[in-house]
């Protein structure tokens, strides 16, 4: 459908009002919600993760992407609800208590949205007991905890000891990231992933749910 | 000395291009318009709304040395415990843009600015850098103004959490300077609020004093290995980057 290509187009382009007028017009010429939001959002959000990946283009243009992306979402959300279409999964993020830094939480926040996934932001300095509290109310499957500071890192290992002692450990995976943690890191403390940076965190989000 | 100050915004604003993005791989033609854009409203945001300012006072080398120690928690060999038994003089320092700014970041991602408080975020960590370079050399202009410096000396700053310094290294550092004056605080994580804040020490001395190997086992893990740079440009325009501080 070339109104979904144009919305793909746009949405690369990181026009918001753009994409706000198409996901309208989308809808008015009959396409249903889901259709817009696989084909047109996500499907562009997806290509803008490619030249992310390739450095075609940088996080600058991939944030201007992903509030083009939340413009189109904002008009189809009521009717997703009405749908009754669910997200690719739900995920609960964080920065780890005693750390402040927000920047590459929201980063992971903003692409998981732009994927598809429902996100359950924390916010920062959260508690392991929140973490485990949250993923539990909202029956999430993952949760992402961010650190910066090498102090905060520990914090990320009571989380999933957390998530073991309350039984979780099968049904909620624990993914982590941070400028200062690691691939070891995340195997040292028993977390069951990694994330680089926010597009390989997506990828290995969508892994953990899909499951072995 | 205790020396309590502030800079112009303009003094310790950079252009942001360290951020990917910005210092893409079009070095002739610049970033994409859009992008331009945005770092050129993040250093307009960043002029109304960041307050450098600083705090400074001499230690002796014996005194510092209770402070490197810190919770104890160093890497057995690192360069600031080099440097500071080489420097003539040392002076412990913290320096901030103030709250404004970290406020305004945090309300650009919540109203879903996302891009412009990337690049918002990046200019003033940058720029929190720059703020305590230029607090380095406040210093040492201070002491050759006092004769207690030869013109040819350079003064860099060293931070914990980098180069071996354990980032636990900042207590001490609190507990003896008392930054509280210009409104910074630690926390139990040893994070600093406002957050685009830096504190360290600054190392005065012979150029030769800074000039080290980056051979550190911890060296591996580094990526940036900034410490060439800065090495490499010690001494470089310092004229006129004095004459853009003021007190």
């Amino acid at each position: 459908m070339e109104i979904l290509s144009h919305i793909r187009e746009t949405l690369l382009q990181g026009d918001d009002d753009g994409v706000r007028d198409l996901t309208r017009t989308a809808l008015a010429a009959g396409l249903t919600a889901r259709t817009v939001l696989d084909e047109g959002l996500v499907a562009g959000m997806g290509a803008v993760g490619e030249k992310f990946k390739c450095h075609d283009i940088f996080l600058p243009e991939v944030l201007l992407a992903a509030r083009a992306m939340y413009a189109g979402m904002d008009v189809l959300q009521p009717l997703l609800a009405g749908e009754g279409v669910p997200a690719l999964g739900k995920v609960v993020i964080g920065t780890v208590q005693g750390d402040l830094h927000d920047i590459g939480k929201n980063l992971v926040g903003i692409m998981l949205k732009g994927a598809g996934f429902e996100v359950i932001d924390l916010g920062h300095d959260v508690s392991p007991e929140k973490f485990v509290e949250a993923a539990e109310r909202e029956r999430a499957g993952v949760i992402g905890l961010s650190a910066l500071l090498t102090t905060t890192m520990p914090v990320m290992g009571k989380v999933v000891e957390a998530v073991r002692s309350r039984g979780l450990a099968g049904s909620v995976r624990v993914i982590i990231g941070g400028a200062p943690v690691s691939e070891q890191f995340a195997r040292q403390i028993g977390a069951d992933s990694y994330g680089y940076d926010a597009a390989s965190a997506v990828e290995r989000v969508r892994a953990l749910l899909k499951g072995p | 000395m205790r020396d309590a100050f502030t800079f112009d915004a303009v003094a310790v604003r950079t252009e942001g291009y360290s951020l990917p993005g910005l210092k893409g791989p079009w070095a002739a033609s610049g970033p994409p318009e859009r992008v331009s854009a945005l770092a050129v409203e993040a250093r307009e945001i960043f002029l109304r709304l960041a307050r450098p300012r600083g705090i400074l006072e001499d230690i002796s080398p014996e005194a510092f040395a209770a402070v490197y120690r810190g919770e104890g928690l160093n890497e057995p060999r690192t360069p600031v415990d080099e440097i500071s038994t080489r420097a003539g003089r040392l002076a412990l320092f913290v320096v901030t843009l103030g709250e404004e700014v970290s406020g305004e970041i945090a309300r650009l991602f919540e109203s879903r600015d996302f891009a412009l408080g990337y690049v918002l975020d990046g200019l003033a960590s940058e720029s929190a850098d720059r703020t305590a370079g230029l607090a380095a050399r406040r210093y040492l202009d201070s002491l050759i103004a006092l004769g207690e410096a030869r013109e040819d000396w350079a003064a860099l700053n060293y931070s914990p959490g980098y180069c071996g310094w354990h980032i636990s290294g900042q207590r001490r550092l609190f507990d003896r300077l008392k930054p509280e004056e210009i409104r910074v605080r630690l926390n139990e994580s040893f994070l600093m609020r406002p957050l685009k804040s830096v504190s360290g020490v600054i190392a005065a001395g012979g150029k030769e004093i800074h000039d080290f190997s980056d051979t550190f086992e911890f060296c591996s893990e580094c990526e940036g290995h900034g410490c060439r740079q800065r090495i490499v440009s010690l001494g470089a325009a310092r004229g006129s980057e004095r004459e853009q501080w003021r007190s």
